[in-house]
């Protein structure tokens, strides 16, 4: 982006909430549940009703463990705060967070490029409710009132809370890549940014390289990775510009716009709240026993980055290589077909681009694995073999049957060298052309061969073919 | 009257009463920087004391990990609870206009 190439470092810190899967809220028996009637789910703790207290969810502790354990980060025993505020969406008028002494701290998150992001916390609190501003618009400023849903107030939520290591909208985009696919792959979360169980508020600022960090503004209102990139790059952009003009960055809060593509101010740093923390009275620490640690770290299931370092030590590819069918989840499927004898690069190529389709996860590996061998051994062409695929995982039917139905014959070699000789004779001023060493004029011998034999000859054996004739042919005088 | 009052100002006094939106009296002002003062001396009092190895308390109560199963059970009526509100529309509180968007 500009920003570097005007000789300025963008610094990005990333706070990510998500949205804990559990079956209740965090400190009720509410259901958590998205997408219900307003104010179904709710009771005396989640209104906050007086006399009510709440009861910590052991299966939100479970879950903020094993994202912390996810993250490489230490559990630690950990306490509740009350965060004051009068704001209709919380009826309490505080929320229940983690302060200064939060379960997880001391992570990182490893990208699939190999660079490491501190994570420097990952602490429980409840969610706030909804509200919605009505006249004027939707304009909060302008609003003649405003209806609030209790539903997710107490939902639980993990904030992570990312070193400030991010230099550009590209890496914090494939942060919250790889964030959010950790949480969905660890059961902890559906991490869904279009439906707020995931949601981004980015830390910016920029400063000449190797000069001490900048002032920062936290850019709020980012709901898709394509907001957070445009926020960070138009935020960074905003402040050089600030800064070459001589003039300071005032550290605030801002909002995005998606719909004119800027950040606007939202409140200034003397506009900062006080929260008045202290400890929450109604709740005891929570220290989870190594015990406990444990069971919950042997549930863990395997990471994208191991996942990715897995099969590409499989098929001798690089973990970057491999990123994209690990995220669709494909490596299973791969690894299995390569178990049952499927060559690795050949297997890999299809599920990188050939199998993008919704069901490619549900393919049987042996089938699979028969097609590649199919392919492998000059039975079918790269592009028959794709059409294959395609309607292997449409019917689930077995290749061959496939390849049967659609017309795929093997062509065999002595009716592949008749139509190459037959294609030479019919274009002799293409055939003298190649021969003289322009390899241009190869395309239209193969493309004869081709519609010859209605695509179903293999390019490159055509091309061999070509390779041989020409060897043996008398040079020119 | 005011033996350490130094120790929270009248100035103090009316801006913890403005955060927590208590509407104090000139009279209540002088006289809860009194009593508060007091409160920050008796805690003088403790943070003379050598406590280096006391672990921090962080619940009178000698408890941890008290924890309920996450087994989902039905909540209130929805008609009773916004029955209970001032004013509700569509099945949601309503309340006065919101000034800026939440902390």
């Amino acid at each position: 982006m500009s920003a570097t190439a005007t000789g300025w470092e963008t610094v990005v810190g990333l706070e990510v909430h998500c949205e804990l899967a559990t079956a209740t809220k965090l400190f009720c028996a509410c259901p958590n549940a998205f997408g219900a009637e307003p104010n179904t789910n709710v009771c005396p703790v989640c209104l906050g009703l007086p006399g009510s207290l709440p009861v910590l969810n052991e299966r939100a502790v479970e879950l903020a463990m094993r994202i912390g354990q996810a993250l490489h980060c230490t559990v630690k025993p950990s306490i509740f705060h009350r965060k004051n505020y009068f704001y209709p969406d919380m009826p309490k008028d505080y929320q229940i967070s983690q302060y200064d002494e939060p379960i997880n701290v001391d992570g990182y998150l490893e990208l699939p490029d190999g660079t490491r992001v501190g994570i420097e916390r990952a602490h429980l609190e409840e969610d706030t409710g909804k509200t919605t501003h009505v006249g004027g618009g939707g304009r909060i400023h302008e609003a003649t009132y405003s209806l609030v849903d209790y539903n997710r107030a107490g939902v639980p939520l993990v904030e992570i809370v990312a070193a400030p290591d991010i230099r550009s909208a590209d890496a914090a985009r494939a942060y919250v890549a790889e964030l959010r696919a950790i949480l969905v792959a660890i059961g902890a979360s559906d991490a869904r940014m279009e439906e707020g169980s995931l949601r981004v508020d980015a830390n910016v600022s920029v400063r000449r390289p190797g000069e001490p960090f900048g002032t920062r503004c936290e850019v709020k209102n980012l709901n898709s990775l394509r907001s957070l990139g445009r926020a960070i790059e138009f935020e960074a952009q905003r402040q050089i510009t600030l800064l070459e003009r001589g003039e300071a960055v005032v550290q605030q809060t801002r909002h995005w716009d998606e719909s004119d593509g800027r950040t606007h101010t939202l409140r200034s740093k003397e506009e900062a709240y006080d929260y008045r923390y202290f400890p929450e009275p109604d709740l005891v620490p929570v220290a989870p026993p190594g015990e406990w640690q444990d069971q919950v770290r042997a549930l863990l299931p395997p990471l994208p980055a191991d996942r990715r370092a897995h099969l590409a030590a499989v098929t001798g590819s690089t973990p970057a290589g491999v990123a994209l069918v690990v995220e669709r989840g494909l490596d299973g499927l791969v690894l299995a077909a390569v178990a049952a004898g499927a060559d690795p690069e050949r297997a890999l190529t299809h599920a990188e681009h050939n199998l993008s389709m919704e069901g490619a996860d549900r393919l049987d590996p042996a089938a699979f694995a028969r097609l590649v061998a199919m392919e492998v051994a000059g039975e079918l062409t790269a592009t028959q073999a794709k059409a294959v695929l395609v309607d292997m995982v449409e019917t689930g039917d077995p290749p061959d049957d496939i390849a049967r139905a659609r017309g795929f014959e093997a062509m065999g070699s002595d009716a592949l060298t008749a139509a190459v000789d037959e294609a030479i004779a019919a274009d002799p001023d293409a055939w003298a052309s190649y021969c003289g060493g322009n390899e241009k004029a190869k395309g239209a011998l193969v493309g004869r061969v081709m519609k010859a034999t209605r695509g179903q000859a293999d390019g490159k054996a055509v091309t061999a073919l070509l390779e041989e004739r020409r060897a043996a042919a008398p040079g020119p005088a | 009257m005011q033996p350490m009052a130094d120790r929270i100002t009248r100035d103090d006094v009316a801006h913890v009463a403005w955060l927590a939106r208590l509407q104090l009296t000139e009279d209540e002002l002088d006289r809860f920087t009194g009593q508060l003062g007091a409160v920050l001396d008796h805690a003088a009092d403790v943070e003379a004391l050598d406590v280096g190895d006391v672990p921090p308390t962080a619940h009178p109560l000698p408890l941890e990990n008290v924890l309920r199963a996450d087994t989902p059970r039905p909540g209130l009526d929805r008609d009773v609870v916004l029955g209970m509100a001032p004013s509700a529309e569509d099945g949601r509180f309503r309340v006065p206009p919101v000034l800026g968007e939440a902390p």
